[in-house]
């Protein structure tokens, strides 16, 4: 039986750091690093962020690298099919269909975003009130908002478009007259859950006023759900011009949008299909990114929902 | 549950209240005369018809007249088409717009609640991937675009189906699915995540150990619960069919409703215009009102009045 030479050394303390022991690895994160880790896993939403991206870039230097112009008429060159010239062809006026169909991303994203944004406003502003308030005040204000709601949107903006001069502006503000209702529902429900969290009630014992605590305390906190309706409110923006552009409501020529590209293309699509194959598959590729990157990012900030 | 049908039909005749005094001031607002056309009318027969047409009385004499008018359910002349009252347009075109409607909430509930079923018994697995890839299409692509595809991909080439009228059945088939396409999707996608929901859930569990077969479990204990908010999805669907049929009508030429709506958009037929749109509202508010208390019914746990005290 062979024993193991014990040294003198062997029963000395082996020196254990407190600090070691402790130290924190993993870098610290908050609730946007999460979201954004969550995000980034998600390869379907990812695809969609380029998407928009690269969209967003050719809306601004799609028509310049064409070397055409998205109103030039040139009637010998009307109609023709997709060529080294004419990129994506020529429409029923001889015009450029690759520039115009990038002139149109301009116009069709710059509705969308700012129907969103403006709905954005209005409606964090109408709900956070509604809801930080309750009682009376909410009722009313939310009695308004159901009778609003309760007339069709398009309903609303085709009657809109009738009595207005047609043009962007019309579009926009025509969308964001129901348009913000949703959103207001959204943060106001929002809001009524957060104000009874115990950070309001501290902000609250330190003194700090109802517009303090609404906009430093609530507001922020809803950013969440405030992102993932925005993303998906683009899609249907842009969806509602191209309907109304589509029914001859849109905007005037000779400002080009998808719909309405799509609507003149209708004309001769028997013939010339290509003319609405283009404008037809950027509105679908748009919608279909904003969507996926707003499911997307619904799994990313409010994990619980995902599955 | 009496009280609370009054209380929300209420709630509608206000809402109606408004939706007429809206449209009727944003009408008069609306540049141009009715009779505003391309040949100038001598000024002694605008002058009649206006006096014939009362629109020679104060404003506010109209609008009261116009408000008495709508309670009787008249919504009076078309400015455009001479000897044709508005119901008379209505009542033409309605049943052209009803059929296919019908159809289409027929088509998006059966298949998107099909598509979200399959998907969540087959979560994570091919079959789920294909439904929400369709589900995802059905969102993305806008009913005018797909009835165009449809159009020319089943009617024009293939030549199985007729272009556009509405005489039989089969005119009915290329716009019933473009009308549906997009509520479809919707459907799909709320019955899986709430169909996830529920076969995550304990009484799935306990019909699992009582041996129960995978047919019954699904059927009778699944789809039963899932299928909730499916229904209170049914109110904005019939929102979505309303609105989808304005184009649908138009591509495939169906003499309905929304076509008739969009052509006195496009005519400034002002008469037409307001009744339509008032008409629309009724159906809305009224088919929103029935599926809440349908609700009611099939889900014992929601209470329609409300109890003092709670929320």
């Amino acid at each position: 039986m062979s024993q193991l030479p014990l040294k003198e050394t062997d029963f000395e303390p082996i020196e254990m750091k407190q600090f070691d022991a402790e130290r924190i690895v993993g870098e610290s994160t908050s609730y946007w690093k999460d979201a954004w880790r969550r995000f980034k896993q998600n390869k379907l939403a990812v695809a969609g962020t380029f998407i928009i991206l690269l969209l967003g870039i050719m809306a601004f230097i799609g028509a310049p690298i064409s070397g055409h112009n998205y109103y030039d008429n040139d009637l010998i060159n009307a109609n023709q099919s997709p060529s080294a010239e004419y990129w994506f062809g020529t429409d029923n006026l001889g015009r450029d269909i690759f520039a115009r169909t990038w002139y149109g991303a301009k116009i069709s994203l710059f509705i969308g975003l700012t129907a969103a944004f403006i709905d954005i406003v209005i409606g964090i502003i109408w709900g956070s009130i509604s809801g930080y308030l309750s009682g009376r005040v909410d009722e009313y204000m939310m009695r308004i908002a159901d009778i609003l709601a309760g007339i069709p949107y398009l309903l609303v903006v085709i009657l809109l478009m009738v009595i207005m001069r047609p043009g962007l502006w019309t579009l926009i503000i025509a969308m964001t007259i129901t348009g913000w209702i949703n959103m207001a529902r959204i943060v106001r429900g929002e809001v009524m859950r957060l104000k009874s969290e115990e950070y309001v009630i501290a902000a609250r014992s330190l003194g700090a006023g109802s517009l303090r605590i609404i906009a430093k305390h609530l507001i922020p906190n809803t950013f969440g759900p405030i992102l993932v309706t925005l993303t998906l409110t683009v899609p249907t923006a842009i969806f509602t011009e191209a309907f109304l552009s589509f029914l001859g409501l849109g905007v005037p020529a000779p400002l080009a949008s998808w719909g309405t590209m799509s609507s003149d293309a209708l004309q001769s699509f028997r013939y010339y299909p290509f003319q609405l194959f283009f404008p037809a598959f950027f509105i679908c590729l748009t919608m279909l990114a904003f969507n996926v990157v707003g499911d997307g990012m619904r799994d990313a900030l409010d994990p619980k929902s995902r599955r | 549950m009496v009280k609370y049908v009054f209380k929300r039909i209420g709630y509608i005749v206000i809402s109606l209240f408004f939706i007429v005094t809206i449209t009727f001031f944003l009408m008069r607002l609306a540049p141009g005369g009715p009779f505003a056309s391309e040949r100038k009318l001598p000024p002694k027969i605008e002058e009649q018809m206006n006096e014939i047409y009362g629109l020679n009385d104060p404003i506010h004499v109209q609008y009261i007249d116009y408000l008495t008018r709508v309670a009787k359910w008249d919504f009076g002349p078309s400015f455009k088409y001479v000897g044709q009252s508005v119901n008379d347009i209505i009542g033409r075109s309605f049943p052209y717009s009803l059929i296919l409607g019908l159809e289409a909430i027929f088509l998006a509930l059966a298949v998107g609640v099909l598509l979200g079923v399959v998907a969540a018994i087959y979560h994570n697995k091919f079959g789920d991937y294909m439904a929400m890839v369709i589900a995802v299409l059905g969102i993305s692509v806008p009913s005018f675009i797909l009835a165009t595809i449809l159009q020319y991909v089943f009617a024009l080439k293939l030549q199985l189906f007729p272009i556009a009228k509405f005489d039989s059945f089969a005119h009915s088939i290329l716009p019933g699915i473009a009308l549906a396409a997009t509520p479809l999707a919707f459907i799909a996608r709320l019955m899986r995540s709430s169909m996830l929901d529920v076969l995550n859930s304990d009484y799935i569990k306990t019909a699992k150990a009582k041996g129960l077969t995978k047919r019954v479990t699904i059927y009778r204990h699944g789809i039963r619960n899932a299928i909730l908010p499916v229904v209170s999805y049914l109110g904005p669907l019939v929102v979505t069919i309303l609105t989808g049929s304005f184009i649908i009508e138009k591509i495939f030429a169906i003499p309905g409703l929304g076509n008739e709506f969009v052509e006195s958009v496009t005519n400034r037929d002002y008469t037409v215009i307001m009744g339509t749109t008032v008409f629309f509202s009724v159906l809305l508010l009224v088919s929103i009102l029935i599926v809440d208390i349908i609700y009611s019914f099939i889900d014992p746990r929601i209470k329609l009045t409300r109890k003092e005290g709670d929320q």
